[in-house]
């Protein structure tokens, strides 16, 4: 026997539904020299819009408070696996470092935004009648992230303000540097986040943002990573036919990244009976 | 259609020529026709081809709910909905009923041309007396149903009392008078293939219109190797005797893609004959809105969702 052993390297597939797929086109994408991710066609995003709409009223329907732990307990498996995301970010050791660490803050900011939003973006609002008025705001949906291309923390503040608040997503990694989305899935896998509320795909920005751009039961869109700006535009327009919401980068402030993917209800309700 | 002339006339003649007959039929190759229907399964249906299946698919919708829930305006509702499914979609082929709602089925659906069918024969166990599955059948019948789709009686079937079974769907199709029978062999309780192809000619020889897999309510449903056995016995059957049977699966037919299947699956089994609302049907509730968002998805460019369509 050799000391030598062959060493086991990853297939990079997609993230669906909890699921970790190839892609039904069976194709891939070479990503480096020697690493390969798979090349999401556009039935894997209807999948992925399926899988979403299914986790929606479990997700949405969870306490906020359950949903800022599950957040939490993300946060914390990311802090475990922070060399190995060092790892795969390469470039200099230290910047890489700082960059895991910022994504762990990052998503612990978020998680302490769960319970809060609503009684921040809510309100209780003065009427000349005898109703108790109160607007709080609601998650819109499925939303679609096409994801900067900042590997890691461009991912994880794009994201993490969308479920935070009780959406689910689809979200198309970075078409250059997929390979951290596809090891950020394995962190969500294992943290107790339902299966379905993120979707990951890696591929083709211009073959994939189209369509889900377009697609109807998709609710919400934001388009920071889309890298022209005719795709932009084209993702906006298709957007209008159901009313999306969309995001793009120049709105990226505060609490803009949540609030972009809530609608405020109303509720009126009869006084002093 | 002309009626048996072979040797099929007397097979029902005693339990011992029944048994002999049916004990008779070639066994099914398991394997093999797990296979064949999982390799027609697999056939790449596209564009202006899927468009067309798609089409013929809505039209052979039998359109169901059989719910304890059920209410009067939701059968007006679905009734509604089976004449106009959505966009310029054709009308379904049937509206599917508990036999109390017949009449109100019956009354929505006056003239159109989409047929009325009740379950009857004490669905969806069969536990009943002969003579009370008699008398659900003719009140179905005299509420309006065109059709009924009555249960054989399983437990006989498997304790090999094939002529108490046979028996039951003559005095069953001889209380439809005009209507259709369609006789559900219920395949997730027949346990074997063989006992699908037995139950098959069983039902046809006993004067079944269509032989129709499930009732929904038992899990497997309609699986597309028993369709694939089901099919080849009413193919069988109108080579031997000239008289042909249609076939319904039914329950958990969810996906334009599972219909398109079925619909490969009679293309290649039975023939371009049965490919029509005639002789098969597809029994299904929440099928029926993935077609038409298929069929929008194909008219449009776009991802149809479900909330352009009614909800049932």
């Amino acid at each position: 026997m050799s000391d030598r052993r062959v060493s086991v390297r990853k297939t990079y597939k997609l993230f669906i539904g909890g699921a970790f797929p190839r892609s039904e086109s069976g194709r891939s994408y070479p990503v480096t020299r020697t690493e390969h991710a798979a090349r999401a066609s556009r039935k894997d995003a209807r999948d992925a819009v399926v899988a979403a709409r299914k986790a929606f009223p479990g997700w949405s329907g969870a306490t906020a408070y359950n949903r800022g732990q599950i957040l939490y307990r993300v946060a914390e498996m990311l802090e475990g696996r922070r060399a190995q995301f060092a790892d795969e970010l390469g470039g200099p050791r230290k910047q890489a470092l700082e960059q895991v660490d910022a994504a762990v803050d990052r998503l612990v900011w978020y998680a302490g935004w769960s319970d809060k939003i609503a009684a921040v973006r809510g309100t209780a609002n003065p009427v000349a009648s005898p109703y108790l008025n109160l607007s709080s705001p609601e998650p819109v949906g499925v939303v679609a992230v096409v994801a900067p291309a900042d590997p890691l923390l461009g991912l994880v503040s794009a994201v993490a303000p969308v479920i935070v608040t009780g959406n689910t997503c689809v979200v198309v990694a970075a078409e250059r540097a997929p390979l951290p989305a596809i090891t950020f899935a394995e962190v969500l896998a294992t943290s107790d986040l339902p299966g379905g509320v993120v979707n990951i795909l890696t591929g083709h920005q211009a073959e994939l943002a189209p369509w889900l751009a377009a697609h109807m039961d998709v609710n919400g869109l934001d388009l920071t990573g889309v890298t022209t700006p005719e795709q932009a535009l084209a993702c906006e327009r298709a957007a209008t036919e159901n009313f999306k919401r969309v995001l793009t980068a120049a709105e990226d402030r505060g609490t803009r990244r949540m609030t972009a993917f809530m609608e405020t209800k109303t509720v009126w309700h009869p006084a002093g009976i | 259609m002309s009626v048996a002339t072979t040797p099929l006339a007397d097979v029902a003649s005693s339990e011992a020529a029944l048994r002999a007959f049916l004990h008779g039929l070639p066994g099914v190759d398991r394997v093999g026709a797990d296979q064949r229907a999982a390799m027609l399964g697999t056939r790449s249906i596209k564009t202006t081809a899927k468009a067309r299946a798609i089409d013929l698919a809505i039209s052979m919708v039998d359109l169901t709910t059989l719910e304890g829930a059920d209410t009067r305006g939701k059968v007006r509702a679905m009734c509604a909905k089976a004449l106009r499914p959505g966009g310029d979609a054709s009308r379904v082929a049937a509206v599917c009923v508990y036999p109390d709602l017949v009449a109100v089925a019956a009354e929505a659906l006056r003239g159109s041309g989409v047929k009325v069918a009740s379950v009857a024969t004490a669905f969806p166990s069969g536990r009943s007396s002969l003579d009370v599955k008699v008398a659900d059948t003719a009140f179905a019948v005299a509420a309006g149903a065109d059709e009924i789709d009555m249960v054989i009686d399983r437990g006989a079937f498997l304790s090999g009392d094939y002529l108490k079974v046979y028996e039951e769907i003559v005095a069953v199709k001889a209380a439809c008078g005009e209507a259709h029978l369609k006789v559900i062999l219920e395949t997730g309780e027949l346990v074997t293939y063989d006992n699908v192809r037995r139950a098959s000619w069983l039902a046809m020889l006993a004067g079944a219109d269509f032989i129709k897999t499930s009732t929904g309510k038992v899990s497997p449903a309609a699986t597309l190797p028993v369709t694939l056995i089901m099919l080849e016995a009413v193919r069988d059957f109108r080579d031997r005797t000239g008289r042909q049977v249609g076939v319904k699966p039914a329950g958990g037919i969810r996906t334009t893609k599972d219909a398109i299947k079925n619909l490969v699956l009679v293309q290649e089994t039975a023939g371009a004959d049965w490919l029509t609302p005639d002789w098969f049907r597809l029994g299904a509730s929440s099928l029926l809105n993935d077609l038409l968002m298929q069929r929008e998805k194909l008219a449009t460019g776009r991802y149809a969702g479900p909330d352009y369509f009614t909800l049932d």
